[in-house]
This record gives C-alpha cells, sequence and structure tokens, in this order.
C-alpha cells in the first residue's frame, strides 16, 4: 500500500572497512569508461535540434516574398519582458500588396531582453513571427544586440503557407465580393 | 641568601590572552558554491562547532508575485519557470490547474495525462540534481556526473515536447503549449526502462558506502514535530517520517488513477532524505510508465473554454470570429469570475502553493506564491546550531532548495 517505510540495516564488517564500495564504485566507473562519450565537442559538433524548437524570434515572408506581418502589435503586447518593439506603416495604394493595408515601418526584437518563451509565436494571428533553429548569438555591444527587421527578415527566410489569405481577399475584391 | 624573583613575562600574557576562544562571524554564501545558489549563511562559529545560523535571503528577488498582478494569466507562465528552475514544467502544471480551479474548469484527460507525465520527468530531473549536488557536497564528484548524464537526455525529450530545454512555459490556462509530437511518449518509455539499472547504478555508490555514511547518518535530524512545526513538506518531510505527498492525499491531474508508494524515512536525518528521493525516483518511473500504458486520446485542451483557451491556429488564419476571440483572450487575458482559489501540488521539492484571488477579467488581483524551499530553509537556524561547519554543507545538500523559488 501507500506509505513504505525505508529500512537501514547496519554496515556489516566488510562493508565498514570501505572496501567494498571501493570496489563497486571502481567497477562502475571502469564499466562507464568503455562507453561512448555522452558529450559533444561543441562548436565542432552541434546538437541536433529538435522541430518545434524556440530558438531566435524571426520574421518570415510567405512564398511569394511578401512580407507577413500586418504590425497588429500582438506579439509587442503579450511579450512578457517587452522585448518587441514595433513602428506600424501604411503600404502605399499602388503598391501590389496595398489590400494588406499595413506593415511594419521598424520591427525590433532586443534579443537581451528576450527570454525565448514563443508567446510571440503562439499569438500571431498571421504567422508572421517564428522562433527558429538558431539557439546562439553574440556581439560586442548592446546596440548590436537588438535585432532590426532587416535582420529578423534574413534570419527568418521563407516558410510555406498554408492559406495565402491576403491573397484569397484581394482575389474576391476583384470579384467584386469582399465581405 | 637570595630570594626567587622572576620578572612578568608581558609576551607570554598576550599568548594566553590570544588562546581565549573568542565566537567568531563566518558569512557563508552568498556566492558559495554549496549554497546551491545565492543562500547566505551568517554563521557564529566556536572553533569548528556552529553556535547560531542565521540565513540571509532575497538575493534572487524578483517580485514575481508582484509582476502577476500586471500581466495577463497566460503571460505569467514563462514567471513560474523561473520559480523552482529545476522542476519548471511541475510549476506550469501546478500553476495552470490554480488557475483553471478558479475558473471551475476541468480540462480533458489527455491534457491531464501529459502534465502528469511531465511533472514526474521533472521529478526525477529535480531529484537526480538534488542527489547529484549533495554527491558533490559531501564528497562524490562522480554521481553528480552520472545524474547529469541522465539530466540530459530528460532535457533532450523536454525539448522536443515544449521547445526549449530549460524555461519550458508548457501550460497554458485550459490547455497546453501543444500536443506532443509523434512518438514521443514512446520515447519516454524508452527512457525509464533504460533509466532504472542506471538509476540502481547511482544509487549503489553512495547507498552502503561507508565514507558517505559517515557524512550524513545522524547529521541534521530533523524530528517529526519539528517537520509540522517548521511547515516542511516533500521529500524532507517524508524523511522525517511523515507521510504527507498531496498526489494521494488530495489527488489532482488525475494522481488517483494511478499506483505509487510513498517512501518515508525513519529517522529524519541527512541520509533518510537521501533514501527517500532515491525511491521517488523509482516510484516516478513507475507513475510514467502507467501513465504512458494508458495514454488517453481526444482533445489535449478544453475545447469548450472559448474565453480561456486561445482558438486553433489554423482557425485564428481563416475565421473573422476566431481572429476576435485570440485578440480578445491575449489582450484581455482568459477571462476568469471573481474569486479566489488556493490550490497546491506536490513538487519535487514540496508543496508548491498558488493562492489566486481574481475581481474578475484576465489578470490576478493577487497571486501569491507559498514555495516549499523557503519553508524547508526556516528550519536551518534551529539544524544547524551544534554541528560541524562541515556539516552544514551536508546539511544545506540534503535539503535540496533551490534559491529561485525561495526568494521568487
Amino acid at each position: 500500500m501507500a506509505i513504505i517505510p525505508l529500512e537501514r540495516k547496519p554496515l556489516s564488517l566488510a562493508e565498514r572497512t570501505y572496501l567494498p564500495a571501493i570496489l563497486s564504485g571502481l567497477k562502475t566507473t571502469f564499466k562507464r569508461l568503455l562507453k561512448p562519450a555522452e558529450t559533444l565537442e561543441y562548436p565542432e559538433q552541434r546538437p541536433a535540434i529538435p522541430p518545434g524548437y524556440r530558438g531566435v524570434p524571426t520574421l518570415v515572408r510567405d512564398p511569394n516574398g511578401r512580407e507577413k506581418c500586418v504590425s497588429c502589435q500582438l506579439c509587442e503586447f503579450v511579450c512578457p519582458p517587452k522585448a518587441i518593439r514595433i513602428t506600424p506603416g501604411e503600404i502605399p495604394a499602388d503598391a501590389p500588396t496595398a489590400q494588406v493595408e499595413k506593415a511594419p515601418k521598424a520591427f525590433d526584437i532586443d534579443m537581451l531582453r528576450c527570454i525565448y518563451c514563443g508567446l510571440c509565436q503562439e499569438v500571431c494571428p498571421e504567422e508572421a513571427i517564428f522562433l527558429q533553429n538558431q539557439y546562439s548569438m553574440s556581439g560586442y555591444t548592446r546596440a548590436e544586440m537588438v535585432n532590426h527587421k532587416d535582420r529578423l527578415y534574413e534570419l527568418g527566410g521563407t516558410l510555406p503557407d498554408q492559406h495565402f489569405k491576403w491573397d484569397k481577399k484581394k482575389a474576391a475584391a476583384e470579384h467584386g465580393n469582399a465581405h | 641568601m637570595a630570594t626567587e624573583f622572576s620578572f612578568p613575562d608581558p609576551a607570554a600574557k598576550a599568548a594566553t590572552a590570544e588562546f581565549e576562544t573568542e565566537k567568531m562571524s563566518l558569512s557563508m554564501g552568498p556566492s558559495h558554491p554549496s549554497t546551491h545558489g545565492v543562500l547566505r549563511l551568517q554563521l557564529e562559529l566556536d572553533g569548528e562547532i556552529v553556535t547560531k545560523c542565521d540565513p540571509v535571503i532575497g538575493y534572487l528577488h524578483r517580485g514575481d508575485e508582484k509582476i502577476a498582478e500586471n500581466m495577463t494569466y497566460n503571460q505569467f507562465v514563462p514567471y513560474t519557470d523561473r520559480l523552482d528552475y529545476i522542476a519548471p514544467l511541475a510549476n506550469n502544471m501546478a500553476y495552470a490547474i490554480a488557475v483553471e480551479r478558479l475558473a471551475k474548469l476541468e480540462v480533458p484527460a489527455r491534457c491531464q495525462a501529459i502534465r502528469l507525465i511531465t511533472a514526474e520527468m521533472a521529478r526525477l530531473s529535480s531529484h537526480l540534481l538534488g542527489l547529484g549536488a549533495f554527491g558533490i557536497d559531501t564528497g562524490a564528484w562522480t554521481v553528480f556526473m552520472y545524474t547529469f548524464t541522465e539530466r540530459e537526455k530528460l532535457y533532450k525529450l523536454f525539448e522536443e515536447l515544449t521547445g526549449a530545454r530549460f524555461t519550458t512555459s508548457y501550460s497554458r490556462i485550459g490547455g497546453l503549449q501543444r500536443d506532443v509530437p509523434e512518438g514521443w511518449t514512446g520515447r519516454v518509455d524508452a527512457f525509464c526502462d533504460q533509466f532504472l539499472p542506471i538509476l540502481e547504478e547511482i544509487l549503489a555508490l553512495l547507498t552502503r558506502n561507508k565514507i558517505f555514511m559517515d557524512r550524513t547518518v545522524g547529521v541534521g535530524v530533523i524530528t517529526k514535530e519539528d517537520a509540522i512545526a517548521y511547515g516542511i513538506t516533500g521529500p524532507n518531510a517524508r524523511g522525517s517520517g511523515l507521510g504527507l505527498d498531496l498526489r494521494k492525499d488530495k489527488p489532482y491531474s488525475g494522481y488517483e488513477q494511478y499506483e505509487f508508494d510513498v517512501p518515508v524515512g525513519t529517522t529524519g536525518d541527512s541520509y533518510d532524505r537521501y533514501l527517500v528521493r532515491g525511491e521517488e525516483m523509482r516510484q516516478s518511473v513507475r507513475i510514467i510508465k502507467q501513465a504512458i500504458a494508458k495514454f488517453p486520446g481526444g482533445p489535449w485542451f478544453a475545447t469548450e473554454a472559448r474565453k480561456i483557451f486561445a482558438p486553433p491556429k489554423d482557425k485564428v488564419l481563416t475565421s473573422m470570429e476566431e481572429l476576435i476571440q485570440n485578440f480578445m483572450i491575449v489582450t484581455e487575458g482568459p477571462q476568469m469570475p471573481a474569486g479566489e482559489v488556493y490550490f497546491e501540488a506536490e513538487n519535487p521539492k514540496g508543496v508548491l502553493g498558488f493562492y489566486v484571488v481574481s475581481k474578475g477579467g484576465g489578470v490576478p488581483w493577487r497571486l501569491k506564491i507559498r514555495s516549499p524551499s523557503f519553508c524547508n530553509l526556516s528550519i536551518l537556524p534551529k539544524l544547524c546550531v551544534g554541528s560541524l561547519i562541515s556539516d552544514v554543507v551536508a546539511i544545506l545538500g540534503s535539503l535540496d532548495f533551490v534559491m529561485g523559488e525561495c526568494d521568487r
């Protein structure tokens, strides 16, 4: 049943000589000696990163090269350490993606504040921000550790899109049946 | 006849005065390797005997409780990682259940099982570190290396599940961050199978080792009465012979479905606390294996709680209704009724309690954290007095505390 008292037998005469513990300890050590090493020679060997890893947050483009972020600022709002700063900007009316209306003018993530919690990715309604594989960042100054928009897109690259929501919206508007 | 006459010798007099013992005050920590973080002990020593011990805490104070009042319930989840950072998954679970009790929300069986498995894995991780560090404190380095090898395997599994090795932030109010990946439970099962013989191997290095026993048997004895009086919980209380385990006494997250034993010590010394941790790991493996054997299917978040758990991403991208809901839950927070709730969970270090007071809405009005390490350390002034200074190190190692949680 539930509660089991842990018994402690007194040490035998042999055990009181320290020898059995030392010998069995040595046996364990030598057994381990023959096993392959569990460690990695880090900078040369890199650990495998599983899918869904929460690394450095990045911004991504859709397969047509359009920036996905519409600067709704939800990630800026949710970020617990307030690492994200977004300055929204208008998309000019004559641009090919004018139907999206807004894009970030500036998008800064302060990597000295970021805690890699992944809430920004979780709340993003456009699947524009992703925590990807990169896990090590370095810089000589504080300013270097702030990722600006260009750097974020460079880190993020392009990810597949399931919906092409804004393209559909544009097509619908051209057919004159927008909601 | 000459009378005997001796000159007074001032040097000799000074020498005897020098040998008159005087109490020495010694500041141990906050950056001492065996104070496991930033605990500082203000010791008063008579030779090598401790005559007074004053723990000084607060070096890691971040004001988590106040921070919680200024953010939504889900935003606080990453902060719970940083309480007992050796077992973040267990903290995530305790916090989520506390808030769910406030909302009177039941999460589906699959969510409960995932949380339970991760909490038990966190217990393994925490006890492995506890044993390893205790080994170092008492002069056995190898144990630490072996336990860390096993912890690395656990971290790999955490990383796969949550995306992070250390700061997992896995629970959400009403669910989880995401479902378990394909084949993950099988890998946990495989880990458990290979872990048991290694655990025996690690414990065999210490259990009957006279060097280790000389350092721990009879050192830092906490009596049953003291354990109750000082509010000590977890393995430290069970080491003193108290059969207190909330997983048995007030089951949560489906612990009542699984068979496991609660090990208790007989004398309450450091060695007993070590034995309890060792046996608890065997029991944790037992629980994990049972939970995986009957791992339930179905949804992994509370589907009916539409104002609490954010809708699935697919819907957010395609449907206006869900998009609005997503914005509402993120900006306003998960909607809670007014009221207050206290929930405590059996964490690896002891009883972790969350007292949440809500005035409605998505932000707690007050959130109090009852942290086990804080309460367990309260006995130090009594426990250390009369022991040798080298025993203080063994006592600290056996209490297995985390300052992130104590200072919070």
